[in-house]
């Protein structure tokens, strides 16, 4: 099906056009917004702020020349924007305005694209379905009793009904690749250190980074290329020039994959065992060879993540006291101002995660569970790397599960924790994952799989995506025009 | 249960985060759980030991030169919850806290 | 009871770099409140640190200067604690693997040399400022300035070898003297450059075991560390005569009331919970930049006061006072005539200090009107008797305020220097004429009149003999009159 509303079209369709002439940004920026767009909104909230005039200035300034002028694009609201406000989905930076763009949202405007606004996440990007945000779930656009995934879930969502082609999340632990797979969408967390973090507010330092959403495998390279890089403001980001993704067409005969059936023979969906078959068939089909082979469960990832990250997370959230910007506790009494303010300004997962690292890092307890985790972390990335001498990339699930309910999980955050036991371990070893959408299964849900590879190989992900995309069907949100009558809002 | 309620208390003050009293026995117990799932690390057999470090050496040290990214003047008060001729204002500062 | 102090001292360097330890702010000092801040050093959302090379070279050195053992990976460990200061609510320093080890700063104490051995260097980042609380409505608040959060510190922390109070006030002089000798800091400790906390216990002297230590802070000068320790050093012996335990605690100096506060007591002691900074790389220190530190010293404060004593032959006191500062030796060896060291020490010593002090200028004020050249010229004339006592005085205060070579000077004030035994002797020869008196005397042995006679002589020659002339001349007249048997 051909898509002809500018809300439809790919990045690079946009891109071309507007460089042809034929399409103004300002027009482009708007289309998401107006019609079928507004409609979805109200009902996903994928969006917290998205001020009209910023998005008319930006559109005004954006060059016409570039890779992805004129293309509208959502950022997760904790990357910090000069033109929007930047809350982390979080009470205490409710309004916040920063002075200064990341890097990547300064990278973006270099090369065209329009920022329209920014995206709902889990509080401070601690979740797995955006319940966490202090301003309202959002819901998923395939079936709207269900999470769109977290804590990008908001730009995951966005892109997923069209409000934008491309959307920027981040990735701590799964935040971009999960919330890809419960979307429909593609979900690129990149090589630690690829994307700068500058500008991108820390969770677990360590850990995080910039990622792609996009309906095309396509974009997801042309926002990668865009992005990619060294930059002197991020003394963790990588130095010498990011891989060439150029050559995402180049088909993936001759490589091998590695295929870990061990982890998925107990505790993953049907469906998502179903999807990985079909993947596995496609790539065999483009000419890649399978290797199965046993790799370690994912319970440890799962354990030494959340020592480690919650560890760096305690440090990182402590500079939000109501001192210097933010929400704050009127108190006569310093102890009180900090406390206070913390205390009601983050909501409880924050809390209980800035508790837990700060138990594991305190003086008694620091060796047990934080020197445990990093040695264990080292491990782990051990064995990836050793995974990858079975293959030049992985194949495996992004989620055990299929998109849960909104209210299942909130009560029980070791359960919520464990939905992420296939996207950690990617964090832990600094290695790129790519969630690939696989389609609808039969009750309407998306199903995704995950391409995992060693550090630097977006190129070959890309490629793997890209032969998958071409041979199986991707699912591609019908847009509110295409589906039955019976959607809620429409006439 | 790794954490009792006073633990919880004394990290919650480590942290400066003021939990409500009921909330407290729920961290407790939710805080007790996670650290139970995380003993499994135990399984490994590791030392305590340090993280494989991904921030990449090899790149140059910034050079002693200013970068421009100097704020404007008000610029930093600008968004503050209480300021007042360009400074940040606070409730008063006890010397007990200092380091 | 005589009990032994154990003194330890943790001192803290601010550096003179451009900019700020982790971020390119300006590092200014006067300017108006948070108006040298960026996102990083104000701690905003997103925002990281970058590590300024300078800052990294000026550690190196100083470790270098001082014999450390130079790591050639160290790490940068965040300090976790909450204060209105702190920008982040952690500092950015060096835990487990600082970026020096070991080493020793020589102090002189009473005539003899002591290495006062360190345990370690580290880099780290200062913090803002808050000021005390005042009256805001019906409110008391304080003020937070955080222009200074950020700027590049050195913490240097000694092994506890030092025993008094005084030698620790010494060992501050040194490395004040050192920091200020390398261009790393101008080490002025009322304005925070050099700051300085102090650890001591009390033991059995010839015992090993060390007793419970306190800590002390808040020692603004070299002054308030002496009498501070000394207020504890009192304090501690005390108890311990009286046969209690001191307590471990962290302790507030107050210098107006020479008084010791109780600030901290362990059981409220911070828990830092330390842990390597994800947001920088292992700092590497290579072969290299280890070899250039060391290489690129000057000739340190220590060796140039020891050579001054032992090649130019100066008092161990003239040796210091000239090593002071490093401009100060420089500008002195460079004008001291060869073979003349202590009359140029003199000079230097007692009358370009003066005025130094006179007209608040530091060396470099003296010496660009008084280049080393030319001052070498005034000496080498003083040495050579040119220019007698009086004179030489008046001469000198001539320098710093006129141009010119010292010939043109003595030329346009119309100095003429009669130190020509043809011009001298008639002289004394007129006056022995006009004194028979006193030559009898003079002949008949007696000492008194000789200086009478010189005195005559050089009110004849209106003040312009040199003396040294007048005297060996009328000695010679002396002689050649003398009776012969």
């Amino acid at each position: 099906m051909t898509a002809t509303a500018p809300w439809q079209r790919s990045a690079r369709e946009i891109a071309t056009a507007v460089r042809a002439g034929r399409l103004a940004p300002a027009e482009v920026a708007e289309a998401g917004f107006a019609g079928p767009g507004a409609r979805w909104e109200r009902e996903v909230h994928a969006v917290l702020a998205a001020d009209v005039s910023a998005r008319a200035v930006a559109a005004a300034a954006a060059p016409r020349d570039r890779s992805l002028a004129g293309v509208p694009v959502l950022v997760k609201d904790n990357l910090c924007t000069v033109d929007h406000p930047t809350t982390c989905g979080s009470r205490i930076l409710e309004g916040w305005r920063s002075p200064y763009d990341a890097t990547v949202v300064r990278r973006l405007r270099e090369a065209g694209a329009v920022l329209v606004g920014k995206g709902n996440m889990d509080e401070f990007a601690m979740g797995s379905s955006t319940e966490f945000s202090a301003y309202g779930p959002t819901r998923n656009p395939h079936d709207l009793t269900r999470v769109p995934g977290g804590s990008s879930g908001g730009p995951a969502a966005a892109v997923a009904y069209g409000l934008v082609p491309i959307a920027l999340g981040s990735d701590t632990g799964g935040s971009v690749r999960q919330p890809a797979a419960f979307c429909g969408v593609y979900g690129l967390k990149p090589t630690y250190g690829r994307l700068s973090r500058y500008g991108l507010v820390a969770f677990g330092s360590s850990l995080d980074q910039v990622g792609v959403f996009a309906r095309h495998v396509g974009d997801v390279a042309a926002v990668y290329e865009a992005l990619a890089g060294p930059d002197p403001f991020d003394a963790s980001s990588r130095c010498g020039a990011p891989p060439d993704v150029r050559d995402w067409t180049a088909g993936v005969r001759g490589l091998r994959f590695g295929w870990p059936e061990n982890l998925w023979r107990e505790g993953v969906d049907g469906a998502i065992v179903a999807a990985l078959e079909r993947a596995a068939s496609s790539l065999e089909r483009a000419g890649a060879i399978r290797v199965p082979f046993e790799f370690l469960p994912g319970r440890y990832a799962v354990a030494t993540y959340y020592l480690l990250a919650t560890a760096e997370a305690s440090s990182n959230l402590a500079r939000f006291d109501g001192v210097r910007y933010g929400l704050r506790h009127r108190a006569a009494d310093l102890g009180e101002l900090y406390s206070g303010t913390r205390g009601r300004g983050f909501g409880p997962e924050v809390r209980r995660r800035i508790l837990l690292g700060t138990y594991a890092l305190s003086s008694g307890y620091h060796d047990q569970y934080y020197g445990k985790a990093s040695a264990a972390r080292t491990r782990i990335a051990a064995e990836y790397r050793a995974a990858f001498g079975h293959g030049d990339f992985m194949l495996l699930p992004a989620t055990p599960t299929l998109p849960f309910r909104l209210g299942e999980k909130t009560g029980d955050p070791l359960a919520m924790y464990l939905s992420d036991v296939f996207t950690l371990g990617a964090n832990l070893a600094g290695i790129p994952g790519l969630s690939v959408p696989m389609g609808l299964e039969p009750g309407g849900l998306p199903v995704g799989v995950q391409l995992l590879g060693p550090a630097d190989s977006e190129p070959v992900l890309l490629r793997a995506a890209r032969a998958i995309e071409m041979d199986g069907e991707p699912a591609r949100i019908a847009s509110a025009e295409e589906r039955e009558p019976a959607w809620p809002g429409s006439r | 249960m790794a954490i009792d309620r006073a633990e919880a208390a004394r990290i919650a003050a480590l942290a400066k985060l003021e939990l409500a009293e009921d909330e407290l026995d729920a961290v407790a117990v939710q805080l007790s759980a996670v650290l139970e799932f995380v003993a499994q690390l135990d399984e490994l057999g590791l030392e305590p030991g340090e993280a494989t470090v991904l921030a990449p050496s090899g790149a140059p040290l910034r050079t002693d030169e200013p970068d421009g990214r100097t704020l404007a003047p008000g610029q930093a008060t600008a968004g503050a919850p209480e300021a007042e001729d360009g400074f940040f204002l606070v409730p008063p500062v006890v010397e007990n806290l200092e380091p | 009871m005589a009990w032994e102090p154990v003194i330890g001292l943790e001192c803290h360097v601010q550096l003179r770099t451009r900019t700020k330890m982790f971020c390119g702010c300006p590092v200014a000092f006067g300017s108006e409140p948070n108006t040298n801040v960026c996102p990083v050093c104000l701690g905003l959302p997103g925002a990281l640190p970058r590590t300024n090379a300078a800052a990294v070279a000026h550690a190196l050195r100083l470790g270098a200067a001082l014999g450390c053992r130079l790591r050639e990976h160290s790490v940068f460990a965040r300090k976790n604690y909450f204060y209105p200061d702190m920008p982040k609510n952690y500092q950015v320093s060096q835990y487990d693997r600082p970026l020096c080890e070991g080493g020793a700063l020589s102090v002189t104490v009473e005539g003899a040399a002591r290495a006062v051995r360190l345990t370690r260097i580290h880099l780290e980042e200062d913090a803002g400022k808050s000021f005390h609380p005042e009256r805001h409505g019906d409110r008391r608040l304080s003020r937070v300035d955080f222009n200074r959060a950020g700027v590049p510190l050195l913490e240097l922390v000694t092994e506890p070898v030092l025993r008094s109070p005084e030698e620790c006030a010494l060992f501050l002089s040194a490395l004040r003297r050192l920091v200020r000798w390398l261009g790393l800091s101008d080490g002025d400790m009322e304005k925070g450059q050099l700051r300085c906390d102090a650890n001591v216990s009390l033991r059995t002297p010839g015992t090993a075991r060390l007793g419970t230590k306190t800590e002390i802070k808040n020692l603004n000068s070299i002054k308030a560390v002496e009498r501070g320790l000394r207020a504890e050093i009192a304090r501690q012996a005390v108890l311990l005569d009286a046969g209690e335990r001191v307590v471990q605690a962290t302790l507030l100096y107050d210098a107006d009331q020479d008084r010791l506060a109780v600030m901290r007591t362990k059981e409220q002691a911070h828990d830092y919970r330390y842990f390597p900074d994800p947001d920088l790389p292992v700092l590497e220190a290579d072969e290299a930049a280890r070899t250039h530190a060391l290489a690129s010293l000057p000739e340190l404060p220590w060796a140039r006061e020891a050579r001054f004593r032992d090649a130019l032959g100066l008092p161990a006191y003239d040796a210091a006072v000239l090593t002071e500062s490093r401009e100060l030796s420089e500008y002195f060896e460079a004008s001291a005539p060869p073979a003349h060291a202590k009359l140029a020490s003199n000079w230097v010593m007692n009358e370009v200090l003066r005025v130094l002090k006179e007209r608040s200028w530091d060396v470099g004020d003296w010496a660009v009107r008084v280049p080393a050249a030319r001052f070498a010229d005034f000496l080498g004339r003083v040495a050579a008797r040119e220019l007698p006592g009086p004179v030489a005085k008046q001469v000198f205060s001539w320098l710093p305020d006129e141009s010119g070579p010292v010939s043109e000077i003595l030329a346009r004030h119309g100095v003429v220097v009669a130190s020509g035994d043809d011009e001298l002797r008639p002289l004394v020869r007129a006056v022995m004429d006009e004194q028979p008196a006193a030559v009898a005397q003079l002949l008949a042995g007696e000492e008194k009149p000789f200086g009478f006679l010189v005195g005559q002589a050089m009110k004849k020659s209106g003040g312009q003999a040199v003396p040294e002339v007048l005297r060996r001349l009328l000695r010679e007249e002396l002689a050649a009159r003398s009776p012969r048997p």
